[in-house]
């Protein structure tokens, strides 16, 4: 409290201070009587010095930081697209490099030049129309050709990609990431949110998953019967408000359960084999160098953006809504540690997009192998795919749970 | 007194009966636009003030994170700042509001507000505003937002913490954030409101400019801040429905448990029904306002430095016509390239490419008017006023942080940049700086019309000399912490920390730097304010013409009168930039003053 009485007291201080300063500067104004209006030749010439004195600090403060920290930040790009996206960005840096000295050499040294002189009259040019054309035509065609280069860029890097690429899944969640690679053939496994349940976080669809999540919806730990026991108990007093919300919710979850059975009975058990090999990886995403990969991604909660500084890669994760990226990596993680003269380097995987308060502790470390240590991974990993890991003995295990729930 | 705004023209008009006004009407509830004027500048300062001091709490936390200080737990107490370290959640919050102040309640309500309330009835001859009334309502719809949106800082869950794009989902589940609870109720209501009272004072402006202009003053002879004012009312009147309209789907799928933009989502445990809606959907209206709404803020700073420009070079403004060309080109242009913004989104990257091109065309008339600029300054007769100084300002930070947007507009480079720190450093550049920057040369420049005082000139140059260098100070290292590959709205960069040490330094580094400059920056804002308030009471008095200008404004007597002009409106007769025309003596020819035998119109 101490403190902010003193901070109060220098401001006040400081303001009536200054205001002492203003009567004496106004008073001596007063004397040499010259108007508020006027700038006088010394003070105008010496704001047209400062005028080059600002361009020069602007000029080497740019040079010292492009010398400095260029690109240093994140180092070389590490996947084909990236080193494209990398050469046009230079390209296009030099461009605007140009014009930024350019123009404001111009602006600044007219500013200094030009300052009034006793005397001289300005020069009375309203227009040229021959000079406007010239600054109309010429950034044209400058950008004629960014916007071509840019678009031939744009539709490589967003067209389909072949079948030889890799599938892999993303799934973005508040605060994590989690991977899902598309097994021995290729293909994710389909999935709907509504079949999120303990054992299958990514909501994959299959007859069992779509069996477990109707157990669970209606005979889990916060499922339909659990809800109607509490509203049904005439033992306990609850309030209105939370018998309100009681209800609210029951309703949506009679209503989700209609649309798990309706699901039910539309499913075609073939599309299974599709999730059963899928593989799911926490922590690190391993990538194989020289693999073309197509990744899908998804959110659970809330809008999230997948970004691969290193790779150049960036798409936002929407709920209800997979979105989709591809890049081939070019360098292993080893390969970039040295290239970074930094044995501790990492690829990664942020979160671009605001998603809550610990939005910027979300990532997942990408490490890029090399073939023959991808294949050797990929091999003993993918002796743990979906179903011998999550579904071994799958109705069983819903059943006991289903049971200690009602139970309680 | 109600009669006096509504004089029609053409009629002889006398104040020699003038009534004392009630300090109520005169002060509080005015319907005289110089006054409207001036309660929207002082309303917006406030706002922009409370929102410098938030951006330079955050920049404590980005340049010291997790270091205790005095000054956050000053002003955020125990609840935001335990121990004097920032809160997660309110680094989002402060980021969140200093956003959506800065560039509403700043740059929209105060420069849009303060200077075409001031300038449109003056510059064109008019004795009020269309309506007054109407406009009165305007700046009272505009202090009850700013109100309710300075409300929502003080409340138990924290103000609105979705960043000033507020997207959805996470904008609109408080289980998601605690943000999104009452405090993103307020922002939303503040909003609504605020739209509600830009759509007034814009409607206003419109019918002003296109109905009350005084005998001669033709379309082309309007100087070019009213053309700039003009568009923008435009632009307003077309893109904040659609944010209006974007709110209220945000309100009712939080409030109504629609679906517009939420669809399978599973947050905080809880399964939600909502099915169907999309998320992008939201950000299709909301960047359908918010990118006009970047020429809402800029397009009136570029029209009041052409016109200090013009006054303080002596000379007149080159290729007037052009210059209108490209107002009406840039106000075309923003509505149809709302999808750069959204490259990366996961829209189509078809439509991706369409917005490539039309948002390049945009750079287009911004050359135009950035050459234009400077062969106006070429072979002038500069004085430095301290208005001078920031409309060349202006035009620096419109090059510097204009040629960035270059790189963003590209969508194939967009995806490598977006959302980092680069994008941040050019829109700060060119769209707030640039805008910060009119309005300061605004204000010194009209301020003796606005007080009948002068303001004290050393203040506004040393006020300019640390605002400008504060400004790059601040913005060009952004930059590159931004090439680093650093995104925007994170609270530290701590996890840098886990794969690359030498660009957590490297970021590290510069967000010192770039918290320094701020600092400065912000104690440079206490000269001006200093000198605005001080020069309000005790500035020595201004003359009628102090500037030597040839609009309109400066025949009117330095006393306010309500009504503008003691006598018959002021007829007009040539454009308004003769300045140092051969064959005159003096170097600028008033609007009012008659064609002289032979002399041609420029």
């Amino acid at each position: 409290m101490e403190s902010k009485l003193i901070i109060l007291i220098v401001v006040i201080l400081g303001t009536i201070a200054l205001a002492q300063l203003m009567r004496v500067y106004e008073l001596s104004t007063k004397l040499r009587k010259s108007g508020e209006h006027e700038v006088s030749n010394r003070d105008n010439i010496l704001n047209a010095r400062l005028m080059l004195g600002f361009m020069l600090f602007q000029f080497i403060g740019f040079i010292y930081l492009m010398l400095k920290y260029g690109w240093t930040g994140r180092g070389d790009a590490a996947s084909i697209e990236g080193i494209e996206t990398d050469w046009l960005l230079n390209l296009n840096f030099v461009v605007i490099i140009i014009i930024f000295f350019f123009t404001n050499f111009l602006l600044f040294y007219f500013s200094f030049k030009y300052v009034r002189k006793p005397g001289v009259k300005a020069f009375y040019y309203p227009h040229n129309n021959k000079l406007e054309m010239l600054w109309t035509v010429v950034p044209a065609v400058v950008l004629a050709v960014i916007i071509i280069l840019g678009l031939k860029s744009w539709n490589k890097i967003t067209g389909m990609s072949g079948s030889e690429a890799e599938r892999i899944e993303l799934f973005s969640k508040q605060f994590d990431w989690t991977a899902r690679y598309a097994g021995p053939d290729n293909v994710l496994g389909k999935f709907d949110y509504k079949l999120t349940t303990d054992n299958n976080e990514l909501a994959l669809l299959t007859t069992n998953t779509i069996d477990t999540a109707i157990q669970v919806m209606m005979k889990g730990p916060n499922g339909i019967a659990a809800i109607q026991k509490i509203l049904n108990n005439r033992d306990t007093v609850i309030n209105d408000s939370t018998m309100n919300s009681l209800r609210i919710d029951l309703s949506r979850k009679e209503r989700l359960l209609r649309l798990l059975v309706q699901m039910k009975a539309h499913h075609d058990s073939k599309l299974d084999k599709f999730a059963w090999d899928d593989i799911i990886q926490k922590d690190t995403l391993y990538l194989c160098k020289g693999k073309p990969y197509e990744f899908n991604f998804r959110a659970k909660d809330v809008l999230h953006s997948a970004y691969f500084p290193h790779f150049r890669a960036q798409i936002n994760t929407v709920p209800g809504l997979t979105t989709r990226t591809k890049f081939t990596p070019t360098m292993t993680t080893e390969e970039m540690r040295v290239k970074m003269k930094d044995p501790k380097f990492n690829y990664i995987l942020l979160c671009n997009k605001i998603c809550g308060g610990a939005h910027y502790k979300m990532k997942m470390i990408i490490v890029v192998k090399s073939k023959a240590d991808y294949k050797a991974w990929m091999s003993q990993k993918s002796t743990q795919n979906f179903k011998s890991k999550y579904f071994p003995a799958p109705m069983a295990a819903v059943a006991a749970m289903a049971d200690t729930t009602l139970k309680k | 007194m109600a009669s006096v705004a509504h004089e029609g023209h053409g009629h002889d008009h006398h104040d020699d009966h003038h009534h004392e006004e009630g300090f109520v009407s005169k002060y509080i509830f005015s319907q005289d636009h110089k006054m409207i004027g001036k309660q929207f500048l002082i309303t917006a300062v406030f706002m922009g003030l409370v929102a410098m001091m938030l951006s330079i709490l955050f920049r404590i936390q980005l340049a010291w994170p997790g270091e205790s200080s005095d000054f956050l737990s000053f002003f955020l107490g125990n609840r935001w700042a335990p121990e004097g370290i920032l809160k997660e959640d309110m680094y989002l919050g402060l980021v969140t509001i200093h956003g959506t102040i800065m560039v509403f309640f700043l740059l929209t309500g105060g420069l849009s507000g303060t200077f075409s309330n001031i300038l449109i009835p003056l510059q064109l001859g008019a004795r009020d505003m269309a309506s007054g009334f109407l406009n009165m309502l305007s700046y009272w719809f505009f202090l009850i937002s700013s109100l309710l949106m300075l409300g929502s800082l003080f409340i138990e869950t924290g103000p609105a913490m979705a960043g000033w794009t507020i997207y959805p989902p996470l904008s609109a589940l408080p289980q998601a954030i605690s943000g999104s609870g009452l405090g993103m109720t307020l922002w939303l209501f503040s909003m609504a409101i605020f739209i509600a009272g830009s759509l007034i004072g814009s409607l206003n402006y419109i019918v002003t400019v296109l109905n009350l202009r005084t005998q001669g003053m033709t379309m082309t002879r309007m100087p070019l801040t009213i053309w700039a004012f003009f568009v923008t009312a435009i632009l307003g009147v077309l893109s904040f429905p659609v944010l209006l309209s974007a709110a209220l789907l945000l309100i009712m799928d939080r409030l109504a448990g629609t679906s517009f933009y939420l669809s399978d989502i599973i947050v905080g445990g809880e399964m939600l029904a909502n099915h169907g809606g999309s998320p992008i959907l939201f950000q299709h209206l909301f960047w359908f306002l918010g990118h006009p709404e970047v020429y809402i803020v800029l397009l009136p700073a570029l029209g009041l430095s052409s016109e200090i420009i013009a006054t303080n070079a002596r000379k007149p403004i080159f290729g007037y016509k052009a210059m209108i060309g490209s107002i009406l080109a840039i106000g075309f242009l923003s509505f149809i390239v709302w999808g750069h913004h959204m490259f990366v989104t996961g829209m189509n990257p078809f439509l991706g490419s369409v917005f490539v091109f039309t948002t390049l065309l945009i750079a287009i008339p911004s050359a135009v008017k950035v050459f234009n600029y400077l062969t106006t300054l070429w072979k002038g007769s500069l004085i430095f006023t301290p208005a001078m100084l920031f409309a060349i300002g202006l035009v620096s930070t419109f090059i510097t942080g204009g040629v960035t947007g270059i790189i963003l507009a590209d969508s194939a480079l967009d995806i490598a940049i977006h959302d980092t720190y680069f994008v941040v450093a050019h829109f700060h550049i060119v769209m707030g700086m640039s805008a910060v920057f009119g309005m300061f040369a605004g204000v010194y420049h009209w301020f003796p019309k606005m007080y009948g005082r002068m303001m004290n000139m050393r203040l506004g140059w040393v006020h300019f000399w640390i605002t400008i260098v504060g400004a790059y100070g601040v913005f060009f290292p952004m930059h590159f912490v931004g090439l680093a590959g650093a995104p925007r709205r994170y609270y530290d960069y701590s996890s840098y920390m886990e794969f690359n040490e030498n660009s957590y330094n490297m970021i590290m580094d510069l967000n010192v730097i770039i918290t320094i400059f701020a600092i400065i920056a912000a104690l440079g804002q206490v000269v001006f304010l200093f000198n605005f308030f001080y020069s309000i009471y005790r500035g020595p008095k201004a003359p009628q013409n102090p500037w030597n200008s040839t609009t309109l404004e400066w025949t009117t007597p330095v006393e306010h009168l309500h009504g503008n002009w003691p006598g018959a409106l002021p007829v007009v007769h040539r454009w308004p930039y003769d300045y140092s025309k051969p064959g005159s003596d003096v170097d600028f020819i008033p609007q009012t003053v008659p064609l002289a035998d032979g002399e041609e119109e420029h």
